[in-house]
């Protein structure tokens, strides 16, 4: 089991045919996900063919088209910046259940609009500015899902679900967790913008619904109140199983965007240290670094008898 | 991107919202001119920087004459203005807007911002005029009403009919303040506004709603669309490094330490510059190189870092996903050997093609240290920092 997306789900890919969405398509391609079509407005009917993976993929000049002809249930977007609001709309009209954005810059009036319309068509957006979801592979016969950016091979199939606002930060958390035997569920980078698809208390809400995710880890920065949203989703009781968290920005100064539009302390708002306060008054172990974000859960696990179940997957 | 008060209040006037009338100089005699102009008896001299508490500081001087409009500008231009917001060194300042004087009457706060929570711009009013906003939220956060709106619809009438009763605009004045407040919200959505703030805006003895102050940032992922505010940005109000760098795609921030860091990943460049405090050192940026980085950008990001005098290290921090290690060490002994490095570097590889990169590193014959974890790269950088130190003062 996982959430959102597991080796079964068909996905398609919005700008199949630049040069993110080749090269991306690809490495899902050859990582195994079952990927079904692209879409590029003005390309359809062409084919297109995998660089490395040679995969064959058919391209329709609409979302809509492309899910009556191949079923897809996922889109991964990568259209630039200017146009990615529309592309998530059009994912969303075409009754796309789960739509990935990896686009960084959108403008942030255009995710208000982009939100208000999610809210008549329905659909889950994950992003935009994330590096996207992924199902690690499990076992010879059933093939992972990965839709996005991140490198296939640091993830190890798994008990451990991951939730972050962060990309390389997410490998690095991932990196430790593999490295000690502690396999993923699902990864979900959510994003590092200040108005996106999907929350931490979202993904938590997921991970608390899947048996076969025993532990989480949520790597939140500063910026915002999510993190504080998923404390007291924890507090409260409604997220029952061990989560280690991390906050990035403990040296940033206030009023200055940190890389990610969503990562700025506003009017004294949004620092790691009220975060890191949150989580822990709601019993979250928080990891002292972030090169102990692996050791923190194998602890905890340890902790709560669930370790080996949790290192054998 | 930030802009001078002067420049908003010329957009804010071009969508509708009344602002006193006034005059941009950039030399005494030309605050003096600028005096006679208006012809008001009473005129303010504001200098102009992209910070607030100007007005404290003395940046903001009321005169009755000509001849104080210069001297006014005498004491304000080219000369540093600290305020809170500026930091110890301050600001420069190259510009004043000299502003014909108000009658005022009452003061009050109005704002618009971008609630995360609901996803949308949210108007904020007080009766607090002159006050920061943070300062009203932590001491009276009662005395802020809030009204969200959508972009598509802006704010409807009740809606700024509401803030207006709420914060006590006088009942005679509030179909003007209604009018403002809707242009405001009008401009914050038509422009990309992140916030668009006028604080005061005032009533006047006289019966107007005007626009005392007013400040606005740009979403910079919505400047594609305005071309036309290009030529409102300061490259006078920017860190040089800062400019350099946006040049190469970087995402670069200075701040005040000595230890230079060099990152890909927003998340991960914070996460280290925390770690670097963690083991009592100071980080002197931070550095995004991108996710997905080319040699280019490292070498163009590490003499950046060099070029800061501050700096007596450097960290590179670096997960390989897309971005390969070891392109990462070519492009790092590349830029290592050709601007001659002086002060200790230390480099923490992992990722994809991490054992070549880490052989690269290991074969330059350049004194790089090699660090297994982020950990302990920044453990490293902070005792061969000090190391130096010693010596250094031992000299």
């Amino acid at each position: 089991m996982s959430i959102f997306v597991n080796g079964d789900t068909p996905v398609l890919c919005q700008g199949i045919t630049g040069a993110n969405g080749t090269f991306h398509t690809d490495q899902a391609c050859i990582y195994g996900t079952r990927m079904v079509a692209g879409v590029t407005p003005g390309k359809g009917g062409t084919k297109w063919i995998g660089p490395q993976s040679k995969a064959e993929l058919p391209v329709f000049d609409t979302v809509e088209s492309a899910v009556q002809k191949t079923g897809a249930k996922a889109s991964v977007i990568y259209v630039p910046a200017a146009f990615a609001g529309d592309a998530i709309c059009e994912a969303a009209s075409a009754g796309i259940q789960l739509i990935v954005c990896i686009t960084e810059g959108i403008p942030i009036l255009d995710m208000v609009r982009v939100k208000q319309t999610l809210a008549r068509t329905g659909g889950r957006l994950i992003g935009p500015n994330c590096p996207g979801v992924i199902t690690p592979g499990t076992g010879a016969q059933r093939r992972g899902c990965k839709i996005g950016i991140m490198p296939g091979y640091i993830h190890k199939p798994g008990r451990v679900g991951v939730v972050s606002r962060s990309g390389t930060l997410t490998y690095e958390a991932v990196w430790q967790l593999t490295s000690l035997k502690l396999g993923q569920s699902t990864c979900v980078g959510i994003g590092g913008d200040p108005v996106n698809g999907t929350q931490f208390v979202d993904v938590l809400k997921a991970f608390q619904n899947d048996p076969a995710t025993d532990a989480v880890v949520m790597i939140g920065e500063i910026g915002g109140s999510m993190e504080e949203e998923a404390a007291e989703f924890v507090r409260s009781g409604q997220f029952t199983k061990p989560v280690v968290g991390f906050i990035a920005g403990t040296t940033a100064p206030p009023g200055k965007r940190m890389g990610h539009a969503g990562a700025i302390i506003a009017g004294g708002k949004g620092t790691a240290a009220e975060k890191v306060a949150a989580l822990r008054a709601a019993g979250i172990a928080v990891a002292p670094n972030p090169s102990a974000i692996g050791t923190t859960m194998e602890k905890l696990l340890r902790e709560r008898e669930i370790y080996d179940r949790a290192a054998n997957g | 991107m930030k802009i001078h008060e002067y420049q908003a209040k010329e957009l804010l006037k071009r969508m509708g919202v009344p602002v006193p009338d006034g005059v941009v100089a950039t030399s005494p005699e030309a605050c003096g001119k600028a005096y006679e102009q208006l012809g008001s008896p009473v005129a303010v001299v504001k200098a102009q920087i992209h910070a607030g508490g100007r007005g404290k500081a003395g940046g903001v001087k009321l005169v009755k004459s000509a001849a104080e409009a210069r001297a006014a500008g005498e004491s304000i231009l080219g000369k540093s203005l600290v305020t809170h917001q500026t930091g110890p060194e301050g600001r420069i300042v190259k510009t004043c807007w000299v502003e014909k004087g108000s009658a005022i009457d009452k003061e009050f706060y109005f704002g618009i911002a971008l609630d995360r929570r609901l996803g949308l711009p949210v108007v904020m009013a007080s009766s607090e005029g002159g006050m920061e906003i943070e300062e009203v939220a932590a001491n009276h956060p009662e005395k802020i009403l809030r009204e969200a709106f959508e972009p598509s619809a802006g704010l409807w009438a009740f809606q700024a009919r509401r803030l207006a009763y709420g914060v006590g605009i006088p009942g005679d004045l509030v179909n003007k303040a209604v009018k403002l407040l809707q242009s405001l919200a009008k401009a914050y959505v038509e422009l990309d506004c992140s916030i668009a703030e006028i604080n005061p805006l005032v009533t006047t003895k006289d019966g107007q709603v005007l626009a005392l102050d007013a400040k606005i940032n740009f979403d910079s992922n919505g400047l594609y669309r305005h071309p036309e505010l290009a030529a409102y940005r300061d490259l006078n109000e920017e860190d040089p490094k800062e400019i350099e760098a946006s040049k190469f795609d970087l995402s670069y921030i200075a701040l005040d330490g000595n230890i230079g860091c060099m990152v890909n990943g927003a998340g991960l460049a914070m996460a280290t510059m925390d770690t670097i405090q963690l083991h009592g050192g100071r980080p002197a940026n931070f550095l995004d190189v991108g996710g997905g980085t080319t040699r280019e950008k490292v070498a163009a990001a590490f003499k950046i870092l060099v070029s800061d005098p501050h700096v007596k290290g450097i960290l590179v921090n670096i997960f390989g996903g897309i971005a390969k290690c070891d392109m990462i060490a070519e492009g790092v002994v590349a830029a290592a050997r050709e601007i001659q490095l002086r002060v200790p570097l230390v480099v923490r590889l992992e990722g994809t093609n991490v054992e070549r990169g880490r052989e690269i590193l290991a074969t330059s014959g350049l004194p790089i240290t090699s660090a297994a974890s982020l950990n302990e790269a920044a453990e490293k950088i902070c005792n061969l920092i000090q190391t130096n130190n010693k010596s250094g003062s031992a000299r």
